[in-house]
């Protein structure tokens, strides 16, 4: 039987916000001095300003086994990061407890502690000591570290001088070269180039692959999907569910999926709606071809995009467009862009457009979607932009004669292309004729 | 606020285990963990390697800088009170007098400059990561420590420039650098901490170094103090520390025993509350930076 890795019980964590106005968390002296008495007369007259308590973990509990590889899944602000903090003993729990047997290495960011000034070599001593380890364990690891991060010509520059790939690279490098017995992961995929993120889900799966236990905090549900045998899935500082990762990855769609996209959804979130504002998506909806609402789809089925839309100003021109992104890596798989119109929209019009994806043959898979609308010219200023804001479009295995020469259960890629195989030549070195060629053509 | 309690005994298999690390709400006054600063004392010294690396690379003028900055003090001083104001100097050049009282003291606020803002400039490293939180304000008791060999070094060469050989004394100038740096660890354990809740503290740590500057006799001789309030000027700890650096070196000095023996009672306080201090403030910090 494994043992217990972690073991947390009832831990919640609050802030406590001022109601009237975002006030900084820290003061000046003098405004505590100059302030005092009218604090004091306002507590007498009991007038004091109301302070809202913001519970960002209410009452968590689980417990994770040794080797498991557990994905914590929510949207922004559900708890994740802050559970995150907690485990890794950055901040304290408001009430509740954690138990944490072994060696904990947390990455909560790419780079912890490096200093421009620095050298390569003398920031992968600062940085590996930030992270946990000591110094002989560092100066053990360090040829592996800079091998890692083909920074060998460059490792005594300082970094200031080093190209963002370099600075990455190296950055990771030290991370990865953490042995801690339990991993705690934060979103470090969220930033770098692709080529960066794969490497950084390759280095986990290694990690899990060692029988180490991994605790990975994501909102990217593909790499969560990919990497975790178990998910646990956080709402409002709640665990809604807890189980294998397919089941909980579901309840976490139906619930993405019931939320409606309306004009003002998103809005406070800089990061998933931008734009001017000239313009606002007032619905959004995915269905097939005979226009029933739908998030799944098999390979090979039209997807079509419902999008209304309403003009807050006077405008020139309006142009659609409809992306895809890649689950894992977030980058633009294709996309789809269509002028509505050129000519003048008065404000307060509305409208609606459909985009048909005829016969997408997506692979299997979860795919973000990026929609956004803007002006009709070229290079045009967007006035809304939905990023990942929308269920993401789920992609199952279909029937279709062209998904038939795959597996399903792995596939490579992001699109089925069609392919065909015709054997030319296949012989044996005495030059005899293989005797079953047909054999091979079928498999 | 206090943890719930655990329920005990239902997990028998790992009754055996205890757990590397148990996280709860911590509660009142604690004393500083020894034992896990001890484990870190790598991270410590990684830390204090990188404020010295940082202050003679980031300056082109880099050493000769800490060299030329007590030297105008001592120089301004010899001018100001050795020849104008004539003030005794127990009877040393004026300024190997002065010039020993500026570098212990230039330490002492060195180590309360650097480690009173530290904890804001390594703001990203508090919010992202765990480790003794101490770490960052001790680091500069340590790197300050650099300056201040550069400094006796100078020191050395005036010395032998007026012919003073220094005696046997001179073996217990690391104790007295010891007072020092106790009592500037103690002030900045303080000083880093109120920043942190208070972010005008930096504004107003200049001149209370100033001030205490001339509270203490950097620049003059304890001698000019009357006699009869000499026991509450040395409740000021730099007095200790700055007479005794005098003493070791020159050789003689207004300083007595119980003196010492005050300062170091007073720094001890000082260090032990304040450590209790930053203990209380430190899990807050990565919520308040």
């Amino acid at each position: 039987m494994s043992q217990t890795a972690i073991r947390v019980e009832g831990i919640s964590k609050s802030y406590r916000i001022a109601k009237a106005l975002v006030r900084q968390p820290y003061k000046t002296l003098q405004e505590e001095v100059v302030g005092l008495p009218r604090k004091l007369w306002e507590r007498a007259r009991g007038t004091v300003e109301p302070m809202e308590t913001f519970w960002a973990l209410d009452d968590v509990s689980f417990e994770v086994n040794e080797g498991e590889v557990v994905g914590i899944i929510g949207r922004n602000g559900a708890g994740k990061s802050t559970l995150l903090k907690i485990l890794s003993r950055i901040t304290e729990p408001t009430r509740g407890r954690a138990e944490i047997y072994g060696r904990v290495g947390a990455l909560l960011e790419v780079g912890t502690g490096f200093h421009a000034e620095l050298t390569g070599r003398e920031n992968i001593f600062l940085s590996g000591a930030i992270l946990g380890m000591r110094k002989t364990e560092i100066a053990r690891q360090f040829d592996a570290i800079v091998d890692f991060a083909e920074v060998e010509q460059f490792i005594d520059t300082p970094i200031k001088r080093y190209s963002s790939g370099m600075y990455m690279r190296l950055a990771f490098a030290v991370s990865a070269h953490l042995e801690p017995e339990i991993l705690l992961v934060d979103e470090v995929l969220a930033v770098g180039d692709a080529a960066f993120q794969k490497k950084c889900l390759g280095k986990m799966e290694d990690v899990a692959e060692q029988g180490r236990t991994v605790f990975f905090v994501s909102h990217n549900t593909q790499a969560v999907r990919q990497l975790c045998s178990r998910g646990i899935l956080l709402e409002r500082g709640r665990v809604v569910s807890d189980g294998p990762t397919d089941s909980v990855l579901s309840v976490y769609n139906r619930r993405v999926r019931e939320m409606r996209i309306d004009a003002d959804t998103g809005v406070n979130n800089p990061q998933n709606r931008r734009g001017s504002g000239a313009v606002r998506f007032t619905s959004v909806q995915v269905e097939d071809q005979g226009g029933e609402e739908r998030y799944t789809f098999a390979m090979g089925d039209t997807v079509r995009f419902r999008l209304s839309f309403l003009a807050h100003r006077e405008l020139r021109g309006l142009a659609v467009f409809v992306g895809i992104r890649s689950g894992i890596s977030r980058e633009l798989l294709t996309s789809a862009r269509h002028v509505i119109t050129e000519s003048g929209i008065a404000a307060g019009s509305v409208g609606t457009v459909l985009v048909d994806l005829p016969s997408l043959n997506l692979r299997p898979g979860e795919y973000p979607l990026y929609l956004h609308v803007s002006e009709s010219v070229e290079s045009p200023v967007n006035y809304d932009v939905l990023d990942d804001l929308t269920p993401p479009l789920v992609m199952t295995a279909g029937t279709t004669p062209l998904t038939d020469n795959f597996d399903p259960s792995r596939p490579m890629g992001a699109y089925s292309i069609p392919s065909e195989l015709v054997v030319e030549c296949l012989e044996a070195p005495g030059g005899a004729r293989s005797s079953t060629p047909l054999e091979l053509t079928n498999r | 606020m206090t943890a719930s309690a655990t329920v005990s005994g239902i997990d028998q298999p790992d009754a055996a285990r205890r757990p590397t690390v148990t996280i709860e709400p911590k509660t009142g006054w604690s004393a500083i963990n020894l034992r896990e600063l001890w484990t870190y004392r790598d991270l410590l010294m990684i830390l204090a390697g990188r404020d010295v690396k940082l202050r003679y690379k980031q300056t082109g003028l880099g050493v000769t800088w800490v060299i030329l900055q007590p030297l105008i003090a001592a120089a301004i001083f010899t001018i100001m009170f050795g020849r104008f104001a004539k003030l005794p100097s127990d009877g040393h050049p004026y300024i190997v007098f002065v010039f020993s009282g500026v570098l212990i003291w230039n330490y002492f606020s060195q180590v309360l400059q650097r480690a009173g803002n530290s904890l804001i400039t390594d703001a990203r490293l508090i919010t992202k990561v765990y480790f003794p939180r101490l770490a960052i304000p001790l680091a500069s008791t340590f790197s300050a420590l650099i300056d201040l060999m550069v400094a006796l070094g100078v020191l050395a060469v005036i010395m032998a420039i007026y012919g003073i050989m220094p005696t046997w004394r001179i073996f217990a100038l690391p104790l007295f650098v010891l007072l020092a740096a106790v009592t500037a660890t103690g002030v900045s354990l303080w000083l880093s901490a109120l920043n942190v809740k208070y972010r005008d503290f930096v504004h107003a740590m200049p001149f209370m170094l100033q001030v205490w500057m001339f509270a203490s006799p950097v620049a003059y001789a304890t001698t000019i103090v009357p006699e009869k309030w000499r026991l509450l000027y040395s409740l000021n700890p730099a007095v200790a520390f700055i007479e005794g650096m005098r003493w070791s070196i020159l050789g003689t000095s207004s300083i007595k025993p119980e003196m010492v023996l005050l300062t170091a009672v007073v720094s001890s306080l000082v260090f032990v509350m304040g450590a209790f201090f930053f203990r209380r403030v430190e899990r807050g910090f990565a919520d308040t930076v």
